[in-house]
C-alpha cells in the first residue's frame, strides 16, 4: 500500500491535472483510499495507470444508505510490480446514478459493472451491454440496496402458523 | 486440411452453404460444472462466438450477510465458493481481523495454513476429477474422490462437518485439533505425492489428452492481465503473481514453496500447474505441521472470541462477554477494508464495510471465477466445440461463486 | 410355506365362483406383476446428472467409491431427462432457475420421481432471502433429505427410503395436486413446419391423461 505521504503525494499529482476531481483521501488501516468526482474517474484511473496500477482487481458497489450521496463505486487498483493496491471511489445520488464506464480501457469491468448495475442501479454510460447479470433479465428492482426488502418467507411458530398466507396448502 | 483460421480467414459470403447456428449450451448440461448457460455461435462446429449467461444459482449471499451478525455471518459466506470454503471464511475473518486490528495467535495461523492447503488440496483433486471426465477419462473421477475422502475425513476429524466446517472463525480457529489428527495428516502428506504420480501416469503421458490439451485455448498474458484473471490461469501464461508469495497473510512467509508457473498459457499448462500444486501444497502441510508452535488457538480478546466454556461457571465476566457475544454480537469500528487472499481460483477478496454497528454493511466477495469467467470467450475463439468443453474443464468454474 | 397355502386356501373357500375368479385375478395375478414390475423399477432408477450448488458435490460423493450408489443399481446416471427416472435437486434453487427445473421435470417421463436433497432445496436453508424458492413450491418431491450438506451417507439413506416407497407401490395420486400426472411436453397449436413426432398438439388446453 503506498503510505499516507505517498497518497497525498498521489492526490497532488491529479489535483495539479483536475483541481477539483480528487474530494478526499483516506488511509485506513493501510488501505488508501481516494475519494473522486464520478465525471473525472476515466481520467483519475488513466493516470493510476501511468504511475504503475495496471491492475484493476476489483469493482466493488456499496450502498451508503442513510448518508448522500448513497451510491457508491470503488476500483480496487493493484501494482504488481511494487505489489501495491490502491482504491478509487465515487458516490452519486440515486436521482442520478450515472458514472463512465471504463470497460473500454479495463476489460475486466465487463461483468463487475454489470453487477453493480444489476444490485444498485448505477447506470454505466457507455458499457458496451448492459443488462442485468445475476438476477432474471425482467427483474424489477435493485436487490442490494439497504431500502430493498431482504425478503424470504417468515419462519412458521405456533403464534403465527394462522396468519401466514399460504400455510397449510 | 484446413484449420479453423483458414477457414475463417474466407468471408462468409464465398462460404454460401455454411451459416451460424446459435445453439444453447446449458443451464442444464453435463459438462458445464455448474449451471453456466453458454450461448455459442457455431459455425459448423467451430466457435465462433461464447457468451456466458450467469445467475442461475444467485442466491443472495451478500444480502443474507449484511442482515446478520460478524459471527453468525461466516457460515452464510462460507457457502459461495463450495470448493473452497475455508478460504472464503479466510479471507471474511482477515477482513475482520483487519478492521478491528487484532493479532492472530501464531497456533492459530498455523492451524489455519494447515486447513486451508489441504483444501486447495481437496479442491484441485475435484477439479482434476471432473475436468478428466470432461475429457473423456471417466475413471479418475473414482481416483480423485476417493483421495478426497480422505481430505474429508481430516477435516471431520478436526471440526466435525465434511463441507463447510465454520473451522476459522475471527480471532482464530474455532477449537483446538485433536490429539492424533497430525499424525494422520502426515500419512496422508506421505502417501498424496505418490497418488499425484499415479494421476499424472494416467494422463499425462495419454496422447489423447495431450492431443485435446496441447496448444488448444492459447490466451497471451495481455489479454489475461486487462481482464483481471488471476490464479493458475494467469500463472499458467507466465506471470508467477501468487498472493502467498507477493502479499503474504497468516504466516505464509515462513514456509518454502515454490509457485509453479507455465510458459506457452494453453490448456496443458493450465493443467500441469495445477498439477504441480498438489505437491507444493503438500509441503507446505508437512512444513506447518512440523513447525506448529504451542499456545492459544484463539485470540484472547473477550470482546471478540468466546470465552473457553469452563469459565463460564466462576467468571462473572466470561459469563456477560459470552452473554454479549451470542446476542447481539461485537460492534467492528466502522471503516472500509478489500483483503485479498489467494483460493485455488485465483484472487478471492472480500471488501467489508462497518458502520459501527455488530451488522456488516456491506459484505462484496470478488470471486476469482466471476472475474475469469470473463476470459471464457476469449479462450474458445475460432475453436471447435470439443475445445470449449475442455477450455471450460480448465478454466475451473465454480458457479457459487460466480453467482454468489 | 405349508401355513401359507392353508391360509390362501381358507380365503379362497369363503368365495363364490366369479368373485373367486375376480379375487384372483385382481390379487394374485395382477399383484404379483405388479410387484415385479416395481422391483425391477426400484432397482434400477437412473438419477439425473443435476448439480446446482454445495449439495452437488456430496451427490458427486455418493457416485465415489465409498458409499457407492451402483450397488443399488443407480449406476447409470443420465444427462437428459429423457432417460432419467429421478431428479435430485441438489442445491439452491434460485428463482431464475426454478422455471427451467419445473420445465425439465416436466420433460421426464412417468414414472419419475424426485428428491429434494439439503435444506436449501427443501426450505431455502440458511438463505432466507428474495433470491431463492423452495422446490415444494414449484414441483412436488417425494423424499426430502435435511442436511447442509447431507452426508453421502444420509443421501444413501434417502435413497434408500425412495426405493423402498418404490417398492411397495406408492399411491402417486397426490401428484393431481402439482398437475403433474402424466407431464409431456404440450403445445396448443401446430408449430410451423413441425416434423418431430413428439410435439403432442393438445386439445383446448387439456393434458393426455396418465
Amino acid at each position: 500500500m503506498p503510505d499516507a505521504t505517498g497518497l497525498e503525494l498521489i492526490a497532488q499529482d491529479i489535483r495539479e491535472a483536475d483541481p477539483d476531481a480528487v474530494l478526499d483521501t483516506v488511509f485506513f488501516r493501510g488501505r488508501a483510499t481516494l475519494v473522486v468526482e464520478p465525471r473525472a474517474i476515466r481520467d483519475v484511473l488513466e493516470t493510476l495507470r501511468g504511475k504503475g496500477y495496471g491492475f484493476m482487481a476489483s469493482l466493488h458497489g456499496v450502498d451508503y444508505w442513510p448518508e448522500e450521496p448513497r451510491l457508491g463505486v470503488i476500483y480496487e487498483l493493484l501494482d504488481m510490480d511494487s505489489v501495491d493496491r490502491i482504491s478509487v471511489k465515487v458516490r452519486v445520488h440515486t436521482d442520478r446514478p450515472h458514472v463512465d464506464s471504463v470497460t473500454d480501457r479495463w476489460p475486466t469491468a465487463d461483468h463487475q459493472e454489470r453487477e453493480v448495475f444489476d444490485m444498485f442501479g448505477v447506470v454505466f454510460d457507455g458499457h458496451p451491454d448492459l443488462r442485468r447479470i445475476l438476477m432474471p433479465e425482467d427483474y424489477e428492482g435493485f436487490p442490494q440496496r439497504r431500502d430493498f426488502p431482504i425478503g424470504g418467507e417468515p419462519v412458521i411458530f405456533t403464534f403465527n402458523e394462522d396468519h401466514v398466507p399460504g400455510y397449510p396448502d | 486440411m484446413s484449420t479453423p483460421a483458414d477457414i475463417a480467414a474466407q468471408p462468409l459470403r464465398d462460404r454460401p452453404d455454411e451459416e451460424l447456428l446459435t445453439i444453447n449450451m446449458g443451464p442444464h448440461h453435463p459438462a458445464t460444472h455448474g449451471v453456466l448457460r453458454l450461448l455459442v455461435t457455431l459455425e459448423g462446429e467451430v466457435v465462433r462466438s461464447c457468451k456466458p449467461v450467469i445467475g442461475y444459482v444467485h442466491t443472495g449471499i451478500e444480502k443474507t450477510a449484511e442482515d446478520k451478525a460478524y459471527w453468525k455471518a461466516i457460515p452464510v459466506v462460507e457457502r459461495m465458493d463450495y470448493l473452497a470454503y475455508y478460504f472464503n471464511a479466510m479471507t471474511f475473518c482477515n477482513a475482520v481481523e483487519r478492521i478491528l486490528d487484532l493479532q492472530v495467535p501464531r497456533r492459530a495461523q498455523y492451524l489455519r495454513v494447515i486447513h486451508l492447503e489441504l483444501n486447495r488440496i481437496m479442491s484441485h483433486l475435484v477439479w482434476l476429477g471432473t475436468s478428466a471426465l470432461d475429457l473423456g477419462a471417466i475413471s479418475m473421477f473414482w481416483y480423485c474422490f476417493r483421495e478426497r475422502e480422505k481430505v474429508l475425513d481430516l477435516f471431520e476429524q478436526s471440526s466435525g462437518q465434511r463441507m463447510h466446517t465454520r473451522y476459522i472463525q475471527v480471532g482464530g480457529v474455532i477449537e483446538d485439533v485433536p490429539p492424533g489428527w497430525a499424525d494422520k495428516v502426515r500419512a496422508f502428506c506421505r502417501e498424496m505425492p505418490r497418488r499425484v504420480d499415479q494421476y499424472a501416469a494416467l494422463l499425462d503421458r495419454n496422447e489423447i489428452v495431450l492431443r485435446r490439451l496441447r496448444n488448444v485455448a492459447v490466451v497471451d498474458e495481455e489479454t489475461l492481465l486487462g481482464l483481471g484473471v488471476t490464479g493458475p490461469l494467469l500463472r499458467a501464461a507466465g506471470n508467477p503473481w501468487d498472493l502467498r508469495k507477493a502479499q503474504p497473510y497468516s504466516c505464509y512467509d515462513e514456509f518454502d514453496f515454490r509457485v509453479p508457473v507455465g510458459t506457452v498459457g494453453d490448456n496443458y499448462d493450465r493443467f500441469k500447474v495445477r498439477l504441480a500444486e498438489f505437491y507444493e501444497s503438500v509441503k507446505i502441510v508437512e512444513q506447518a505441521l512440523e513447525g506448529l508452535p504451542e499456545g492459544p488457538f484463539i485470540t484472547d480478546d473477550r470482546k471478540v472470541a468466546l470465552p473457553p466454556r469452563h469459565e463460564l461457571s466462576t467468571s462473572m465476566e466470561a459469563l456477560i462477554h459470552h452473554f454479549k457475544l451470542v446476542t447481539e454480537g461485537y460492534r467492528v469500528p466502522p471503516g472500509e477494508v478489500y483483503a485479498p487472499i489467494e483460493s485455488p481460483r485465483g484472487e478471492l477478496g472480500v471488501f467489508l464495510r462497518s458502520d459501527g454497528s455488530a451488522k456488516p454493511a456491506r459484505v462484496h466477495m470478488r470471486d476469482p471465477s466471476f472475474v475469469n469467467l470473463q476470459v471464457l470467450p476469449h479462450m474458445v475463439q475460432d475453436g471447435y466445440v470439443a475445445d470449449l468443453i475442455a477450455s471450460l474443464a480448465m478454466l475451473d468454474p465454480i458457479l457459487g461463486g460466480i453467482d454468489r | 410355506m405349508e401355513i401359507e397355502r392353508h391360509h390362501s386356501q381358507d380365503l379362497l373357500r369363503g368365495l363364490s365362483e366369479e368373485d373367486l375368479e375376480r379375487h384372483v385375478e385382481e390379487r394374485v395375478l395382477t399383484t404379483t406383476l405388479d410387484r415385479a414390475l416395481h422391483w425391477a423399477r426400484g432397482n434400477s432408477i437412473f438419477p439425473m446428472t443435476f448439480g446446482l450448488a454445495c449439495c452437488a458435490i456430496e451427490m458427486m460423493a455418493i457416485v465415489g467409491s465409498r458409499v457407492d450408489v451402483a450397488r443399488f443399481g443407480f449406476e447409470a446416471l443420465r444427462a437428459t431427462p429423457r432417460q432419467a427416472d429421478l431428479i435430485i435437486l441438489s442445491g439452491r434453487i434460485s428463482i431464475k432457475m426454478a422455471p427451467i427445473i419445473r420445465r425439465l421435470y416436466d420433460q421426464m417421463l412417468e414414472p419419475k420421481w424426485a428428491i429434494a436433497m439439503g435444506a436449501c432445496s427443501s426450505s431455502m436453508g440458511v438463505f432466507n432471502n428474495y433470491a431463492l424458492v423452495p422446490a415444494d413450491k414449484f414441483m412436488p418431491v417425494d423424499v426430502h433429505v435435511p442436511g447442509c450438506p447431507p452426508r453421502p451417507e444420509a443421501l444413501m439413506h434417502g435413497i434408500v427410503k425412495l426405493r423402498a416407497q418404490v417398492l411397495g407401490d406408492p399411491d402417486q395420486g397426490w401428484r393431481e395436486r402439482y398437475r403433474a400426472a402424466g407431464t409431456e411436453e404440450v403445445v396448443d397449436a401446430p408449430v410451423e413446419g413441425a416434423q418431430a413426432d413428439n410435439v403432442f398438439v393438445g386439445r383446448g388446453g387439456e393434458t393426455s391423461g396418465a
